[in-house]
Formats: structure tokens, C-alpha cells, sequence
């Protein structure tokens, strides 16, 4: 072989090495979540589930409030995609396909609202919240959510609208479709692939967001699965077991979301990204 | 927003006499149509975070403690928050701190995720698409999650990091606790936020890659530039606004960081490790100062707002050109 072949071979080599470094941890979530206790509570690591069991999802199912809060998540996240979707897809719309005074202010708005960290407003969220006596509810933790997710979502959809050529809707329209018959017909079916991205965006920040959960949800019965995660850990001595298993629940969805949707999102996301 | 909803109901019958059968003059004096659009997605936007945005800078200008909680309003108090904030040298040391540790997980990332990116293009197909996958793996995990998992590898009995490191001959970390010393715990994090946040990087960089054309690095392979070189000035001039966008977005991201923190350290961080955002937070709701914990926000805020204004100022110059 050629040094070029015998150098691809090493780089190949290289990059097993840091796929094994990158997912060893997912794979020690796994691994434990199916270990008996004597496995896990082990001194000398057992790098393999000796007799693999189902016990800790059983104790980390039976934790109080699992159900609920799969519930209140699913509910959540629901809500939460469906509602950004429709909001972003129209607000893209009136940004990329329209001049109009004030245009600017809300494009820099869009860019600007990124920045603020959402551990600054949670404290008046949490306060405005109050007021109106609509902590530890659900429709509270969707508002929020709709608008954190918004700006980037409706951000990314303008550069795709952006990207599809005014002429073909001018052509459509000579032809005796509507203006909104334009846009159903040519625009939406071509940024279909950027709004299932984005969906899926919003999907994972819903499901996975904690701090707006952890401040405005305080009863058990009404967090959602990230929360409910984090409160395992508090109890004295962790039940590393069950505590994995709950893990494990807790990101399946989303990683099996990702992994499906994979190619949208990469090629969605970063194209927007690589445009600017 | 109520120029936008004026302007809405004024213009309604403009909408109606649009000219249809010239698509390209609705484009110029759009009327209603745009306000329209945006009504609902703006009005989210002010409820929820313009309206509380604004509340925030005036909460810090209060005293809201637990009876003003109770009577859902402060007593104004100036700029008494500020002082009591920027005379203390604990803000400036927790300042310093969030700055060092945004910038050493900013610099790892980046340096990281472009060795990484670089590598994805120098390895066969089917390796690519592993660690590809295995990256997005990464990427999906949820940040509560990882922390719980890493938290479980770094466990001072059964951790199995304490063990590999013992074992490869590293020293004796049996029964060492990495959170008894806070430049060893925040190292920790480190790792998780790096670990997290290097598949976004990877995989953006690397769609940037694919835009430097072949042809340019052979060229230059050619005319016996070394592999240095050919990085330098054929590959980094393209990757140049990709990489600018990902430092600033890991920037916003770094200083900002809350959560992995908070539940590493089970909810109950202690003083030795207070980021700005976790500062102002337990200020709020473990103080119960939301004034003080307000005006800690606001300098947070200001601060991202000096460090990233470059990226915005490039970002506002893009606009312009564009609405021209």
C-alpha cells in the first residue's frame, strides 16, 4: 500500500478512538441501567451487564410521579411544537417576503432576544407568573417556551423562504392562484424540509429544557421528566441503577427523534448557520 | 405593538384593493399583510420575554424581598442594588471566574471541534458516518442527562473514571472526590459542557469543510505546501465566518451556563462554585433578594452584550445590505 493509504488507515484508526471516547459514556449509562446492584456497587469496574435485569426500570418507573410527569411532558412538548411551528412559519413569512416599516427592528430583535440568558429572566418570569396565579401550570411553562424557541426558529425559516425564488410564486400567481394559493402551493411544499427541522429543534429544547420546568412547576404531580430526573439525584445515597434506568427513559425519545430525523436537521440547521 | 395592531385594523381595506394581477407591487406597500403575520408570533414574544426584560431592569432597581413578594410590589430604591453589588469583591471574583471558565471551555471546544472536523474529512466513508452518528448520539442527550451520567462516572466509590485513572497509572484516585476542590470540579464540568456541546461544532464546521473546494487544496498540495500551510490559507479563510459564528454562539452559551452546575452539585452549589447566572439566581429564589438577584442579571446581560458585540455589529452590517 501507498504511505497515503497506510496514512488514511491511521486516521481511520484516530477517529475509532474518538468515537469510543464520545459515546463510552451513553454506553455506561446503558450498561448500568441493566446491571444488577452488586454490579453496579462494584469496586473493580464489570464492564458488561453479567446478568442483565429489568429491576431498575421497574424502581425508577415506581419513583412517585413518573407517569404524571411523562404526561406533562408529552403534553408540553405537544403543545409547545405545534403552536412554534405555525407562529414561526407566519412570522418568517412577513419577514422574508414582505417590506415594511419596522422590518429591521424585528429582524435585530430576533438576533438580540438570543442573548439573554434564561437564568437572568427567570426571575421575572417567575414573578409575572405569580401574579397572574399561573405558577404550577402547564400553559405557563408553554408560553415560555414558545417564546424562547421562536426567534431562532422563525430566524432559520426566513433564510430558507429567503432562499426560494420570488419568481416562482409570480409565475403561479399570472397563472390564477391566489396569493395565499402561492404560498400553500410553491413556498410551503419547498421549506417543508426546514419546518420538519425546526419542529424537531423546538421538539428537544421542550423536552429537554429544566430550569423554567424546576422554577415554575413545584408540585411533583406537575413537572416534567427532566425535573423529575434531577429530584432522584437529591435522596440521600443515589441509587445509581435506577437513577441510569430513569436517564435512559428520559433521553430515549429525543435520541430516538434525533437519530430519525438526522440528515433534516444536520442539513436544516446548518445551513442556516453557514449562510450567514 | 400597538403601532402594529393600529396599523393592522387601518389597513385591512388595503388589503382588499391590492392589485392581485401585480404580485410584484405587493411586495413594495405590503399594507396589513406582514403586521398580520407577525401579530401572533410578536405577541407571544412581548408577553413572555419583552414584557419580563423589562420588569427585570426594573426589579433591579427595587428591593423585593419576601413581603414584597406577598404584595406582588417593590419599594424603588435607585441604584442601590448596583452599589451593594459592585462594591463587593465577591461579584468581581464570581466575574472573573465566569469569564475564565467560559473562555476555557470556548477555546477547548473550538480547538476540539476543528481537530475533529478535520479528521472526519481525512477517514473512509463508513467511519465518517460512525462517528457521525455517534456524535449526534452525543448531541441528543438531553443536558440533564449527561450530567447525571458523567456525575455517575466521576462517583468517588464506584466512579469508573477514579478506577481507569488509577489503572493506567495516573496516581491513586481511589476514593478521590473531584467536587472537594472547585478547580477540579469545575474541570469536571468542563468536561461535560465540552462533551455536550462539540457535536453542534463537529458537524456545522464540517458542513463549512465541504465548501472549500478540492481542487484549491490539491493545487496547493502541488506547489509542495504542507499540510499547515494548506490549512492556514486555503482552508481557514473559508471556514472563517462559520468559525466566527460558532465562537460567538459557544461564547453566549459558556458564560451563561446554568444547569450543569446546578445539577452536578445536586441543587445546592456552594459559594466556591457561583457562575454569574447561578449567583443571581440563588440570590432570587434561595436569598429570597430578587432585586439583587435582578441586578446581577442585568450586569450578566451587559456583560454578554460587550463581549459578543462584535459578532452583532457583523450580523446588523448583513441586514442593512439585505434590506437595501
Amino acid at each position: 500500500m501507498s504511505p497515503r493509504a497506510w496514512r488514511r488507515l491511521g486516521w481511520d484508526g484516530i477517529a475509532l478512538a474518538v468515537l469510543a471516547l464520545m459515546v463510552f459514556p451513553i454506553y455506561w449509562m446503558l450498561a448500568t441501567a441493566f446491571k444488577p446492584g452488586r454490579e453496579i456497587l462494584s469496586l473493580t469496574p464489570v464492564w458488561v451487564p453479567l446478568h442483565p435485569t429489568l429491576d431498575n426500570f421497574a424502581t425508577a418507573i415506581a419513583v412517585p410521579f413518573f407517569w404524571n410527569d411523562v404526561v406533562n411532558s408529552v403534553l408540553i412538548v405537544t403543545a409547545t411544537v405545534v403552536l412554534s411551528v405555525g407562529l414561526a412559519f407566519l412570522a418568517a413569512l412577513a419577514v422574508a417576503r414582505f417590506r415594511f416599516r419596522g422590518r429591521a427592528a424585528v429582524l435585530a430583535m430576533l438576533i438580540g432576544i438570543q442573548m439573554v440568558p434564561l437564568s437572568a429572566l427567570v426571575i421575572p418570569i417567575f414573578l409575572f407568573y405569580d401574579s397572574l396565579q399561573l405558577t404550577d401550570t402547564l400553559l405557563a411553562v408553554v408560553l415560555t417556551y414558545l417564546a424562547f424557541v421562536l426567534p431562532f426558529m422563525t430566524w432559520t425559516l426566513r433564510g430558507f423562504i429567503v432562499n426560494v425564488p420570488v419568481e416562482l410564486e409570480e409565475q403561479a400567481m399570472t397563472d390564477g392562484c391566489s396569493r395565499t394559493g402561492a404560498f400553500l402551493r410553491i413556498v410551503f411544499p419547498l421549506v417543508a424540509p426546514a419546518l420538519v427541522a425546526t419542529s424537531v429543534f423546538a421538539f428537544i429544547q421542550a423536552w429537554n429544557e429544566y430550569l423554567v420546568a424546576y422554577v415554575l412547576l413545584r408540585s411533583g404531580a406537575h413537572q416534567t421528566l427532566t425535573v423529575w430526573l434531577a429530584s432522584f439525584t437529591t435522596s440521600h445515597g443515589t441509587d445509581w441503577g435506577g437513577l441510569m434506568a430513569g436517564a435512559t427513559l428520559t433521553a430515549l425519545p429525543v435520541v430516538i427523534f434525533f437519530l430519525v430525523l438526522q440528515r433534516h436537521i444536520t442539513t436544516g440547521l446548518t445551513a442556516g448557520a453557514v449562510k450567514g | 405593538m400597538n403601532s402594529a395592531s393600529a396599523a393592522a385594523a387601518a389597513g385591512h381595506g388595503r388589503l382588499a384593493k391590492m392589485n392581485l394581477f401585480r404580485p410584484w407591487a405587493w411586495r413594495r406597500s405590503a399594507g396589513a399583510a406582514p403586521y398580520l403575520l407577525l401579530a401572533p408570533a410578536l405577541l407571544v414574544l412581548a408577553a413572555v420575554l419583552l414584557y419580563p426584560m423589562a420588569s427585570l431592569v426594573a426589579l433591579s432597581f427595587q428591593h423585593y424581598g419576601l413581603r414584597q413578594l406577598i404584595a406582588h410590589s417593590g419599594d424603588y430604591v435607585g441604584l442601590d442594588n448596583y452599589t451593594a453589588v459592585l462594591r463587593d469583591g465577591f461579584f468581581w471574583k464570581v466575574v472573573a471566574r465566569t469569564a475564565a471558565f467560559a473562555a476555557a471551555n470556548v477555546a477547548l471546544t473550538m480547538f476540539l471541534g476543528t481537530l475533529l472536523a478535520l479528521l472526519l474529512e481525512r477517514v473512509h466513508r463508513p467511519v465518517r458516518v460512525l462517528l457521525t452518528a455517534g456524535l449526534v448520539l452525543v448531541w441528543a442527550t438531553p443536558v440533564v442527562v449527561a450530567v447525571d451520567l458523567w456525575q455517575w462516572m466521576f462517583d468517588f466509590e464506584f466512579g469508573v473514571i477514579n478506577w481507569l485513572l488509577t489503572h493506567l497509572g495516573f496516581g491513586n484516585y481511589i476514593h478521590h472526590n473531584w467536587f472537594a476542590h472547585p478547580l477540579q470540579g469545575f474541570a469536571v464540568i468542563t468536561v461535560v459542557v465540552v462533551w455536550g456541546a462539540l457535536p453542534f461544532v463537529v458537524i456545522t464546521l464540517s458542513a463549512g469543510l465541504a465548501q472549500v473546494p478540492r481542487d484549491m487544496i490539491e493545487a496547493a498540495e502541488v506547489d509542495g505546501a504542507n499540510p499547515l500551510h494548506v490549512f492556514w490559507y486555503v482552508v481557514a479563510p473559508v471556514l472563517r465566518p462559520v468559525f466566527i459564528i460558532l465562537a460567538t454562539l459557544s461564547t453566549i452559551w459558556d458564560f451563561k451556563v446554568f444547569d450543569q452546575v446546578w445539577v452536578m452539585l445536586n441543587q445546592r452549589p456552594g459559594a466556591d462554585y457561583f457562575l454569574l447566572g447561578i449567583y443571581s439566581f440563588s440570590e432570587s429564589f434561595r436569598v429570597t433578594q430578587y432585586g439583587l438577584g435582578s441586578a446581577l442579571a442585568v450586569l450578566l446581560v451587559l456583560i454578554l452584550v460587550v463581549v459578543t458585540s462584535g459578532y452583532v455589529r457583523h450580523y446588523m452590517g448583513q441586514l442593512g445590505e439585505e434590506s437595501k
